[in-house]
């Protein structure tokens, strides 16, 4: 257990499922006090900047409207942003999938004689397990995001796609600075933490030439690509190095950049609650004495164009990354981000996940939702998430149909049952009945059933149920007919 | 004032004290009311597991059985967001444009309890009588499915007697979720736990709401835990008057 809790496992095809995988969390009042408290932080300011926009909903229309009309246009996006970068000196470069992502970064890195590079914060590279892959080819990814260099130094892993150290709290942040930069004096106090941090990547940024960042967004229109961040670490990795990577999903291009006004004024106020990110950076292709001499993009698709084609889930690409969903998650507010077992936890990567693994992992993590609608309504793009989510359990259950050993399983085998029962009212009717006088061997003298075998005492492991009433409301209802007559 | 009662099949089989409650209520009011026998499940429970196929059977059993009806109350604002928000869906993947047509036809005749009483008899004190203290728990699908805003609560406001408290973080799920609850049943118990500390915060003797789902989950916890706080269904402290209590409240 406690092994699992050191090393939660983020790659999907691997990890355990969600129920599983949420025990030792749920048993750890450290982290989920970390968890609870850096939430409502965040959601008590992006309450309070998102009440002063009174176009609020009209922002969150627009927002949706551009991404939808971008993923059904996406080929002929991508094309203009590629045409427009590559016009202005950048290199463009596609990937099918991570294999082919961290293959490029590497040949890239080889060709620049890398032995070292500084990082942006990025999803996409965690997505593709860049750091381990570079590491294992002798090349040292060094992140100078703050969230970031606690978890690569503390050796932990990201529970939250925007504040990705967020279960970790600032006593654990000392030792773990005080141990890898041997400061044995460092106190807890944010100022000599964030000096601390300073100190180490000052000598990172001045002597490492190359770096890899990801994309908030892409712009067809003027191929440029964008990244916000709230530290100011990302713009020097953008305006040190000789040598730029950019690692963007497809799915991040805008057709103008005034479509900018519209995503940055959603995506400041619902990710870190702050009515803009403190550094907004915008660059295209090189400007010779200015910045990166060499740039690249490489546009990874990696399972996104598979989601593309269909109905119902091509929303989940309008996705902006603001973790608002996961914020307002009442499941995640209790979990953390660990126990969806990928870079991508909460709400959006419980229909996210499964969707990039083709369906063929990770089909625990749609069931990882009360369905309570709250990361619909917080949505800054309008996903409806609880509708991609039944969207996808009911291909978890056309999977399961096929599998003989379903018919083990008491809950797939109850629906089934129940199923039939509610096609006739009789049928119902008997089985209310059955039911009745089955759950009287479970029932206390208070009327009260304690205690469930199977399924039921998953029910009963913290609640009583009431014992079935000995007469239905229809049979009263028919009752009184009969007396009034 | 004629309406049919779709009572579901949660409260047919194990609240039908939320039934009486209703019948009693809107026949009070002045109500015609009238209960098909065949009735069974709106096919909620399916459609949230991914079981579509039965639940569509359920949704044009549903259908059918209501072409004719002036109006439909459902005591459960789950079970009507499942028939706003998923029969179209269903409908789409497995039925075909005369059920779609009938279904578009039924739908602006369904009424959740507290809508029927606001917006259809365009009432809020109902003449009730209930002398306790009372918190209400904002159910998601109240809130989030049919933006009942303060419907219920207008409703409550004008019961004689009542001391109703405010529910903090009344928008937050109390872990639920159907069978997320013994899917999920250690995360649904995390998420029960921090409802019923918010919930016992009110003091209150009873929690209310226009779900019996949610209120069986936190009566079940209640109950376990010798909390001394009951959940009542909205029916019931609005069908109580000063000869008649709630039998929860006896």
């Amino acid at each position: 257990m406690s092994e699992q809790l050191d090393h939660p496992i983020l790659d999907p095809r691997y990890a355990p499922p969600f129920p599983k995988a949420v025990l030792p969390v749920l048993r750890n009042p450290q982290l989920r006090k970390n968890v609870a408290h850096a939430i409502d932080v965040i959601q008590t300011k992006r309450a309070r900047l998102v009440a002063e926009k009174t176009d609020w909903q009209d922002l969150r229309s627009s927002a949706s409207a551009i991404r939808m009309h971008v993923l059904e246009n996406l080929g002929a996006y991508l094309e203009e942003f590629e045409k427009n970068c590559t016009a202005r000196g950048g290199i463009v470069h596609w990937a099918k999938d991570a294999e082919e992502a961290r293959k490029i970064v590497l040949d890239i890195l080889r060709e620049e004689k890398a032995e070292e590079v500084i990082k942006i914060k990025t999803m996409t590279s965690a997505e593709i397990q860049l750091n381990p892959y570079l590491e294992e080819q002798g090349i040292k990814a060094y992140e100078t995001d703050l969230a970031e260099i606690i978890l690569q130094l503390g050796k932990q892993e990201p529970s939250h796609i925007v504040v990705p150290a967020l279960h970790v709290n600032r006593a654990q942040v000392r030792e773990i600075f005080s141990e890898s930069m041997h400061l044995k004096d460092l106190s807890d106090e944010p100022r000599e933490l964030t000096n601390a941090a300073r100190q180490y990547l000052r000598g990172k940024f001045l002597s490492i030439p190359t770096a890899i960042s990801g994309a908030n967004f892409l712009v067809a229109e003027t191929g440029s690509v964008a990244v916000v961040e709230s530290e100011g670490n990302g713009r020097m990795c953008l305006t040190l190095p000789k040598t730029m990577i950019t690692i963007a999903g497809i799915e991040k291009v805008l057709p103008t950049f005034k479509d900018l006004e519209v995503t940055l004024q959603l995506l400041g106020r619902s990710a870190t609650g702050e009515r803009m990110n403190p550094y907004n950076s915008i660059w295209t292709g090189v400007t010779p004495g200015d910045g990166p001499e060499r740039f690249h993009v490489i546009l990874l698709d990696n399972g996104r164009s598979s989601i593309l084609a269909k109905e119902t889930e091509r929303q989940t690409l309008k996705c902006i990354r603001c973790a608002a969903c996961m914020n307002s998650c009442p499941v995640y507010r209790q979990t953390g981000g660990h126990a969806y077992g990928s870079v991508y936890p909460g709400p959006i990567g419980a229909i996210l996940t499964p969707q990039l693994m083709q369906m063929q992992h990770a089909q625990s993590l749609p069931y990882a939702s009360s369905l309570c609608g709250a990361c619909y309504e917080v949505c800054p793009v309008k996903i409806n998430i609880p509708e991609v989510l039944l969207e996808l359990r009911s291909q978890v259950v056309n999977q399961d149909r096929k599998k003989l050993a379903k018919l083990f399983d008491p809950m797939h085998v109850g629906l089934l049952v129940a199923g039939r029962i509610f096609s006739s009212a009789w049928m119902f009717h008997t089985a209310q009945w059955f039911g009745k006088i089955g759950l009287k061997l479970f029932t206390r003298s208070d009327g009260w059933i304690h205690s469930l075998p199977s399924v039921g005492g998953k029910w009963t492991q913290i609640r009583d149920l009431r014992a079935l009433p000995d007469e239905p409301f229809h049979v009263w209802w028919a009752n009184r007919k009969k007396e009034a007559r | 004032m004629r309406a049919s009662l779709f009572i579901t099949c949660y409260n047919d089989t194990l609240y039908p004290e939320t039934g009486r409650a209703v019948v009693s209520l809107l026949e009070r009011l002045g109500v015609e009311l009238d209960f098909h026998p065949k009735q069974t499940c709106c096919g909620q429970m399916h459609s949230n597991t991914g079981f579509r196929g039965e639940a569509f059977c359920q949704a044009k059993r549903f259908i059918k059985m209501y072409q004719d009806a002036e109006s439909v109350v459902i005591p459960s604002s789950s079970c009507v967001a499942m028939i706003r928000e998923q029969y179209p869906t269903l409908i789409h993947e497995l039925g075909n444009k005369e059920l779609l047509k009938q279904y578009e036809a039924v739908l602006p005749r369904i009424y959740e309890l507290s809508e029927f009483l606001v917006d259809k008899l365009g009432v809020e004190d109902v003449g009730a009588y209930f002398p306790h203290r009372v918190t209400y728990h904002a159910s998601c699908h109240s809130l989030r499915g049919l933006h009942l805003g303060e419907k219920p609560l207008r409703l409550l406001r004008k019961v004689k007697g009542i001391d109703l408290v405010e529910l903090p973080n009344i928008d937050r799920c109390c872990g639920f979720g159907g069978t997320f609850s013994v899917k999920n049943a250690e995360v649904s118990s995390a998420m029960l736990t921090a409802k019923l500390q918010d919930l016992l915060s009110t003091k209150a003797e009873f929690a209310t709401a226009v779900d019996n789902s949610c209120l069986m989950h936190q009566g079940g916890a209640l109950h376990r835990q010798y909390a001394g706080m009951k959940t009542i269904h909205l029916a019931e402290i609005l069908a109580s008057t000063e000869g008649h209590q709630a039998e929860a409240a006896r």
